[in-house]
């Protein structure tokens, strides 16, 4: 049986749950259970980074105005050591907290306050006290501090690889060697982490904001000694979570210890401030690059050495060299990784784990080389070009970063440079992205029930990246069903196991399960109909399934149509199957989603300040799955990278391990202001290789040489090459007063 | 927070029979108290809300005057001073500061009074003496982009952070209050602020028992006005460091000076050497230059807000420059020096 | 018994003098559509109409509302028909993950009104005004860490020719 496809992914379908947002009905994590009334957790943080509680004193804080309980390690109940077993990846291991009297990092929950109402239990955490006796802090504070070798890198890639010969002086004609940092920034999703936990006969149900929930599961089972039969775990809808929710944090195991311990739903919302502090950031990095070029403008060195802090106890690190191993062909590359174990809250995932902050300083190099060897930034990479991986000599799947920067040049306008106004110079920059992509194991169900209409399921998550939509779309087509008809169900550890969001490969592993799924459901169907519904097709028309018996335009003697439903059995309904992905599904040749990034910016020579006029990308990310969609992910990653490139940073006391601006006032991700124009456009090119449904990740594409080409922009503009990110505005003012500097 | 007592204050209420001490709080819009007092910051005893105070909501003027009640909103003033040609800069200021919903609820008075924005007064776990007297201050030897290189002292270099105060100097307001005893009293805003001295936990002239009632600017030519705020990000952040200037020229010499810094005081900066090199000259760059590091003389940098003495100096050149240009070309204009409305 | 309006229909105080506005309507009357992005002014996420003003819910107590006009995200528009703005946020895909967007909307819906009173902004004194930067900066005090700021702008472009039709 063939179903005949009207052709419904890649449209620009807005978004199903749109009606729901706009309105204020999507609920969120925190949101949940509110007819049980859950009580109010807050966490009482530590107020020093590293040591032992000595002495905590919670009698005046029980006896406050409705407060129910207080808990700390002497009562939170049995709980798996942090971090333990150490041979579970990190989202599945304990993330125990209150379970000892050790204090892991500055603000670190040394106990949890329940009451009735917020302001009950934020009062009553202030009255808690407690002596933390501490020890000197460890962080990372140069480039040779870190010594150590990280076991692996985030992506699976090699902590230290190299190919080819070291460049002899003959193949050096022009060089560079510079050293790049980039601050620890946070994923600041805009809604704080919470959990609502509700613990009844045994059984644990927990609404939380996760991105994956498979593993939420298996972290709840092993910290709380629990059988995971025995745990439910929804996350419907997340409000942003950029790696941030890829694990389970502190807010869930604390609502989870909550509500064993009061035997009531318990609800721990995280304040903002709390959020950078009890659920993890990204580190500083600081990357020490040297490239040369020959005669002829050809790479003969890639060196990338990074070095970045790693949390004690969490095994995390990210691959800032990635892209420096990909992107350009070289005669010789080098990349290697060094950590350092610090006294700090954990360190994992933020968006673009490994380039978004090795893009900023690589491809600031690749411009600054172009500069000495006296050639156009955008011809130098277009000449550099590898044909198969440049380390490797293996080939990609599709490669058109080559057509990405030359056609984006084209759209973008490389060439034509407006007049700047008075005080003003105006500058252009370019920047390649290549983002490694993968699939991951991931499942579904579909499911076609009597009343005609199709039912997606599976523990999969939308953290606005468009997952309900897009997986509508495809379940669509390949049932010809309008989308309308198609009502998808995520978020729910009781549906198939998903590989989740993250790494951005949920939307072709978790889409390409659901295309399984379609094809086997339509299998399945098959084989329960009459003999002579061989060859048939399965499409609806005017709400209802039909079959008919011949391919399209055939003549009307052959062509038997009749409802599905009067063809199978009434009590075989809802008819379901189930589609999974694994590695067999795709290719073992080198996989990346590339584009081209191009800025335009102006700078103000007297203050130093820089202000966006343009951002224009062009991509290729395989088939795009909904082109309204995938250009809002693509737009959201290049105002990241907005941010990353002049306003974000978490700046450290350093006596303390803390931060010094751990919320939205100081802590600066871009206003609607910052952002002028941004425009883009998809090379597409399906890639069937990589995924069944032909797609590529994009969550992480966006973000991946953005900010670096706005630095080229700035440099361009005025010709001060700043090399701590953010790109502020007393950086270029100084650099313009100061040119040696 | 720390749970309160709450009384209601309206015209009607004596003032002398509220308890009005050193841990009661005037609550006006809320957008800065209740800020501090959900990380008790602030803990007040007692509350006292002027929600009810209806006849602190008018902006009223007589022949030498503009009389801003102290529960004008900051968008109520702004519309209002945007109408007013020789009020420019105030708008300019005002519309510079915050967002659209804090501008909303925040009130004239509130706003002189709001709180610092230092980091470490804000987290409890550190070291301050504006919070904590004899605490130490922890921004001495730490991060400190955003704070002072004027009016500081040893123990406290917090950045007074209003924008509209800065324009309110260099239109030279006044602050009119009544105390519990029904005395009223009028304080220069330029004397109205303390820097911090030993005892940076007084802000203002300001006794427990007095209640700001209303702003009065003198009515005044200001010729071509700018507030030029520069900030780590185009919209929604304090001024690392600002200028209000209005200008008015004679010959070719300075004629009327308004002039005020903000980000860069312990308390919203009237630079009056600055204003002295400046008064009566021809303007040029050397001579702004000249007032810009007569003025920068006083400062002291502490490490990671070095680069506002530069950026000062340049950006009162791009702003002076600017403003005596455009009064140059119109002589007898009155109002902003960019306006698209 | 004290009461504050809340989209048309009268609701009495909390008790709590030290309850939001935000954590009120989380609370007391489990309507959640506005949002808590960080409880401290510093996100707009929490932006509801008070009085026919957008205001930061989070920093406003109940009880300083006493007798006015709140409107949420739940009464902007009438039962199940859009605002024109909703429209245009789901036609220009103004949102992701969605949790900044009842405040984007209250803003936005606010803004309109504004501009139609002839209310100045930051952009009216600038020396590079337009109709987008002047939208930009009057939705400045929304964040938006999906980055759909440009088709924020854009949906609200829109609506304000729709309006000028």
């Amino acid at each position: 049986m063939t179903t005949h496809n009207q052709p419904v992914i890649g449209k620009a379908v807005n978004r199903v749950d749109g009606p729901l947002k706009v309105t204020g009905r999507a609920r969120y994590a925190a949101e949940h259970m509110s007819e049980r009334n859950p009580l109010i957790g807050w966490p009482v943080s530590s107020d020093t980074a590293v040591g032992e509680i000595t002495n905590i004193d919670t009698t005046e804080a029980e006896r406050a105005d409705g407060v129910s309980a207080v808990i700390t390690y002497k009562n939170a109940g049995p709980l798996k050591p942090f971090s333990k077993p150490a041979d579970e990846s990190r989202f599945t291991q304990s993330r125990a907290v209150l379970h000892e009297p050790h204090i892991r990092h500055f603000g670190a929950p040394v106990a949890l306050v329940i009451a009735n109402t917020l302001e009950q239990a934020r009062y009553a955490a202030s009255l808690v006290t407690f002596t933390v006796k501490g020890n000197a802090p460890d962080l990372l504070t140069s480039f040779d501090d870190a010594q150590q070798k990280p076991a692996s890198l985030d992506g699976g890639f090699e902590p230290d690889v190299t190919s080819g010969e070291k460049p002899h002086d003959d193949d050096i004609r022009s060089e560079i060697e510079s050293v790049y940092t980039t601050p620890s920034q946070i994923s600041a999703a805009m809604e704080p982490h919470a959990t609502v936990a509700d613990f009844k006969d045994g059984k644990l149900e927990v609404y939380c904001s996760v991105q994956i929930i498979a593993s939420a599961v298996e972290a709840l089972a092993i910290t709380l000694e629990m059988a995971p039969e025995d745990i439910v775990v929804q996350s419907p809808y997340v409000g942003g979570g950029f790696g941030s929710k890829l694990g389970l944090h502190y807010d869930a195991i604390l609502a989870c210890i909550g509500a064993r311990h009061v035997k009531q739903p318990v609800k721990v919302a995280l304040s903002r401030r709390q959020v950078f502090y009890n659920t993890p950031h990204r580190g500083h990095s600081i990357q020490h690059i040297s490239l040369s070029s020959n005669a002829n403008r050809e790479l003969t060195n890639i060196t990338h050495k990074s070095a970045m802090p790693k949390a004690k106890g969490y095994e995390f690190a990210e691959a800032t060299g990635a892209g420096a191993r990909v992107t350009y062909k070289s005669q010789y590359i080098e990349s290697t990784h060094r950590v350092k174990d610090v006294d700090l809250p954990l360190i994992d995932s933020t968006r673009s784990p490994g380039d978004a902050i090795g893009s900023l300083a690589f491809e600031s190099a690749i411009d600054e080389l172009a500069h000495k060897a006296n050639i156009d930034p955008l011809t130098f990479r277009i000449k550099n070009l590898p044909v198969v991986h440049p380390m490797k000599g293996s080939p990609f799947t599709t490669h058109n970063l080559g057509e990405c920067l030359r056609q984006g040049a084209e759209k973008f306008g490389w060439q034509h440079k407006p007049s700047p106004s008075e005080g003003k110079v105006i500058g252009h920059g370019v920047a390649s992205a290549m983002r490694m992509n993968v699939l991951v194991e991931s499942s579904a169900d579909v499911e076609i029930n009597a009343e005609g209409q199709v039912i997606v399921r599976s523990d999969m998550t939308d953290i606005g990246t468009g997952t309900y939509t897009i997986l509508a779309q495809i379940a669509a087509e390949m049932l010809s069903t309008p989308v309308e008809n198609v009502i998808v169900k995520l978020g729910d550890s009781r549906f198939p196991a998903s590989c989740g969001s993250g790494g951005s490969f949920g939307a072709a592993s978790t889409g390409s399960a659901v295309k399984k799924a379609c094809e086997a459901l339509t299998q399945k169907i098959m084989a329960t109909l009459p003999g002579e519904y061989k060859n048939a097709r399965l499409r609806m028309e005017q709400g209802e399934f039909i079959v008919t018996n011949a391919p399209d335009n055939s003549t009307a003697s052959s062509a038997k149509s009749a409802l599905l439903l009067d063809v199978v059995d009434k009590s075989a309904f809802p008819l379901s199957a189930t589609g999974s992905v694994s590695q067999d599904d795709t290719s073992d040749q080198e996989q990346y989603s590339c584009g081209a990034h191009f800025a335009e910016v102006e700078v103000d020579t007297l203050t130093g300040e820089v202000r966006l006029l343009r951002q224009y990308g062009m991509f290729s990310a395989g088939q795009i799955l909904n082109l309204k969609t995938a250009s809002s992910q693509i737009k959201g990653g290049m105002v990241w990278g907005a941010g990353y490139a002049l306003t974000e940073g978490i700046h450290h006391h350093t006596d303390s391990a803390s931060f010094v601006n751990p919320d939205f006032g100081e802590y600066h991700i871009a206003v609607n202001r910052d952002i002028a124009e941004v425009n883009l456009d998809f090379l597409e090119e399906p890639d069937y290789a990589a995924s069944p449904v032909g797609a590529k990740g994009i969550g992480e594409l966006g973000i991946t040489g953005a900010g670096a080409a706005i630095a080229n922009a700035i440099y361009d503009a005025c010709k001060v090459r700043v090399r701590d990110f953010p790109i502020t505005m007393d950086k270029v003012m100084l650099g313009i007063s100061d040119p040696q500097q | 927070m720390q749970p309160f007592d709450l009384h209601h204050y309206d015209h009607s209420t004596p003032l002398n029979s509220l308890p009005l001490t050193d841990t009661t709080r005037f609550l006006a819009g809320g957008t800065n108290l209740i800020d501090l007092m959900k990380l008790q910051v602030e803990t007040p005893n007692t509350l006292i809300s002027l929600a009810k105070w209806k006849e602190a909501n008018a902006i009223t003027q007589d022949e030498a005057h503009y009389h801003i009640g102290a529960m004008v909103s900051n968008s109520a003033l702004a519309k209002f001073s945007h109408d007013e040609p020789s009020l420019s800069l105030l708008a300019q200021a005002l519309l510079s500061g915050a967002t659209v919903q804090l501008r909303n609820r925040a009130t004239t008075a509130g706003n002189l009074l709001q709180r610092t924005r230092c980091y470490y007064f804000y987290d409890t776990t550190k070291a301050c003496n504006k919070r904590e007297p004899g605490s130490g201050c922890s921004a001495l030897n730490s991060m400190n982009r955003i704070h002072a290189i004027f009016g500081t002292s040893e123990h406290c270099i917090a950045t007074h952070p209003s924008d509209m105060a800065v324009a309110m100097i260099a239109l030279d307001a006044k602050v009119n209050v009544k105390n519990a005893n029904n005395d009223t009293r009028q304080i220069a805003l330029r004397e109205f602020y303390r820097e911090p001295g030993d005892t940076p936990q007084i802000e203002t002239v300001l006794a427990n028992d007095e209640l700001i009632t209303h702003i009065s600017i003198p009515k005044s030519r200001h010729g071509t006005q700018y507030y030029h705020k520069v900030r780590d990000r185009s919209s929604y952040a304090f001024a690392l460091v600002s200028v209000a200037a209005g200008l008015t020229l004679k010959e070719g010499r300075v004629d009327t000076l308004s002039l005020a810094f903000g980000g860069v005081g312990t308390k919203p900066w009237y630079p009056q050497s600055a204003i002295r090199v400046l008064e009566g000259a021809e303007l040029s760059q050397e001579v702004i230059a000249q007032a810009a590091e007569a003025e920068l003389s006083h400062a002291k940098v502490y490490g990671s807000n070095n680069f506002k003495t530069t950026l000062l100096r340049n950006t009162l050149v791009r702003v002076l420059t600017s403003i005596a240009a455009h009064q140059e070309k119109h002589p007898e204009h009155e109002g902003a020096l960019y306006d698209h409305a | 018994m004290a009461t504050l309006r809340l989209n048309g229909k009268d609701v009495s105080l909390p008790e709590d003098p030290r309850t939001t506005l935000l954590d009120f309507l989380h609370q007391h009357l489990s309507l959640f559509g506005t949002k808590k992005g960080c409880d401290h002014g510093q996100c707009g996420a929490c932006t509801v109409i008070v009085g026919g003003e957008r205001v930061n819910a989070c920093l406003v107590f109940a009880f300083q509302l006493e007798d006015c006009e709140v409107t949420t995200i739940e009464g902007i528009a009438n039962d199940d028909a859009l605002h024109p703005l909703q429209q245009a946020f789901i036609e220009r895909d103004a949102f992701q993950c969605g949790y900044c967007t009842s405040g984007q909307l209250c803003s936005g819906v606010s803004l309109l009104n504004e501009l139609k009173s002839g209310d100045p902004s930051a952009v009216t004194y600038s020396n590079r005004a337009s109709l987008k930067e002047d939208i930009s900066e009057r939705m400045s005090g929304n964040l938006c860490r999906c980055g759909a700021y440009p088709n924020i702008v854009d949906a609200i472009t829109d609506v304000i020719a729709l309006e000028r039709q």
